[in-house]
């Protein structure tokens, strides 16, 4: 008679309806990308407020933009309602920290670093949490910018991006980012980059939030949209020479006899 | 980047919105423009209405290539049965030839149709095509995945004998309120009226769309608001 086991084994025993492990398998309510840059002082970062349930844009104000501590900015693509967990876990971060009281603060590396071990120890245990991660932030003049994926891939770099901001917005940013960005050109870039996924990601949602971070703080913009452009003569009439394929000069034909 | 799980034993759902409305006189088609691969938008400014004779238009929804190939091939059967009638083909034909090639090749196909248009002897008709290649004539009809926001609107908002402006600003308003909701649709809103008078193509840009629940008036940058002097009104 077996008197070890282990709690795994201990749920199924008996006439339990208990299931053995919780995992993740696939997200619910999402956000799509979050891009971001370094820029002249700082950090700049945009996500748009939209929580998608499958095609569905279920939601239009959810802030996917959050700041950390006093020295960071964290924004997620992803499930969420994991994301909501991941803030939690901030929280109690920032408050041992605070608790220290010894004049030391977490700087954006630490949290950066903090997040990769929770995801990726998420992962081992096949219940990973469902979100791609940018934290950006400044200390003592250092600008930083990384990004955590769900599987627990990270990295710095001058420009990153999530999901679908990975395929569209990137090679905008290898194309026309520089040191030193202004304020101005750098908010201008970001939304060149957010005006292309509103076209080309069905999951897009035209209400979004630009935050930047300095050795000041942290500003979160109020929401806003983007003016979308429409006015080219080929989206007024893209069929006229398309329409029928093979019977175009006949279907020509047929327009003026039957007159 | 990002790992997602695709279902592929989910039935491929129709992204579009597409819309066929009967009034006095003649019919309103309309239609979305995004035309979309999984999350990627292929194509924002796609044209889903179909001409496939001079009264009679068809909205696509599904596969693109699916509707396609059918339409191309209804509009050839068409242009044949026209001249050997010596006169125009009425709606109901059109429709029929539709859900002929719909029911008969039903394991292959996936797009569900609407075909409207106006002939002399019926006036304005509007006949439903589903996926399956059941045919349903109905004063209005609507279809695609963005379809699914619109049936308690049209419960509410749909009248027997509206005017033609009063349809057309109907089916207008129904894409907007669609594509405000579903990813799959979007781009511009597309309209075709076809009555005894002819056929008026209208184009209704995705920036002059109304704007619906937490949506805000858009601008050009986050600078020209942050650079106004006056204070921007809270948006509820």
């Amino acid at each position: 008679m077996e008197m070890l086991m282990d709690s795994s084994q201990a749920e199924h025993s008996f006439l339990s309806s208990v299931t053995a492990s919780e995992r993740t398998l696939n997200p619910y309510v999402t956000g799509t990308s979050v891009v971001a840059i370094k820029y002249k002082d700082g950090i700049l970062m945009a996500a748009d407020m939209g929580g998608s349930y499958g095609y569905t844009l279920r939601y239009k104000s959810v802030e996917r933009l959050k700041p950390v501590g006093k020295h960071s900015l964290l924004g997620a693509s992803g499930e969420i309602s994991d994301f909501q967990e991941i803030l939690r876990y901030l929280d109690e971060l920032i408050l041992y920290d605070n608790m220290w009281d010894d004049g030391n603060s977490l700087g954006p590396k630490e949290v950066h670093s903090y997040l990769t071990r929770v995801m990726y120890n998420r992962r081992n245990k096949f219940n990973p949490l469902w979100n791609s991660l940018i934290l950006g932030g400044v200390k003592n003049g250092q600008k930083y910018l990384g990004m955590v994926s769900m599987i627990g891939v990270n990295f710095e770099d001058n420009h990153v991006a999530t999901g679908f901001g990975n395929h569209l917005a990137r090679p905008i940013l290898r194309d026309e980012w520089h040191d030193n960005l202004s304020f101005e050109d750098g908010v201008k870039l970001l939304e060149k980059c957010m005006r292309v996924l509103l076209y080309r990601d069905t999951t897009a949602v035209n209400k979004l939030q630009i935050a930047k971070i300095t050795e000041e703080g942290v500003t979160i913009s109020q929401p806003y949209s983007l003016k979308t452009f429409w006015g080219y003569s080929a989206f007024q009439n893209p069929t006229v020479h398309a329409e029928g394929s093979w019977l175009d000069m006949v279907t020509g034909w047929a327009v003026t006899t039957m007159e | 980047m990002d790992l997602g799980k695709v279902n592929l034993d989910a039935p491929h759902s129709m992204g579009t919105t597409i819309i066929g409305v009967t009034y006095n006189g003649g019919v309103v088609l309309g239609a979305d423009s995004r035309t979309s691969t999984g999350v990627y938008v292929a194509n924002r400014a796609s044209d889903k209405i179909t001409q496939l004779t001079d009264n009679v238009f068809v909205c696509r929804s599904g596969s693109a290539a699916d509707s396609q190939i059918v339409s191309d091939y209804v509009r050839y059967f068409l242009h044949q049965h026209t001249i050997q009638l010596g006169q125009p083909a009425t709606v109901k034909v059109a429709a029929n030839l539709v859900r002929l090639l719909a029911y008969n090749n039903k394991n292959m196909l996936q797009t569900g149709m609407i075909v409207g248009g106006w002939d002399k002897y019926e006036g304005g008709k509007i006949y439903g095509v589903p996926l399956g290649g059941t045919i349903i004539e109905q004063p209005f009809s609507i279809g695609g995945s963005g379809s699914s926001y619109l049936y308690g609107f049209f419960d509410q908002a749909w009248k027997e004998g509206m005017t033609k402006d009063e349809a057309e600003q109907l089916v207008v308003k129904a894409v907007s309120l669609a594509i405000a909701r579903d990813g799959a649709s979007g781009g511009v809103v597309r309209t075709v009226i076809i009555n005894s008078e002819g056929v008026t193509r209208n184009f209704y840009p995705g920036d002059k769309l109304p704007l619906w629940h937490e949506e805000l008036e858009p601008h050009n940058s986050l600078l020209d608001i942050l650079n106004s002097t006056s204070p921007e009104p809270m948006n509820i």
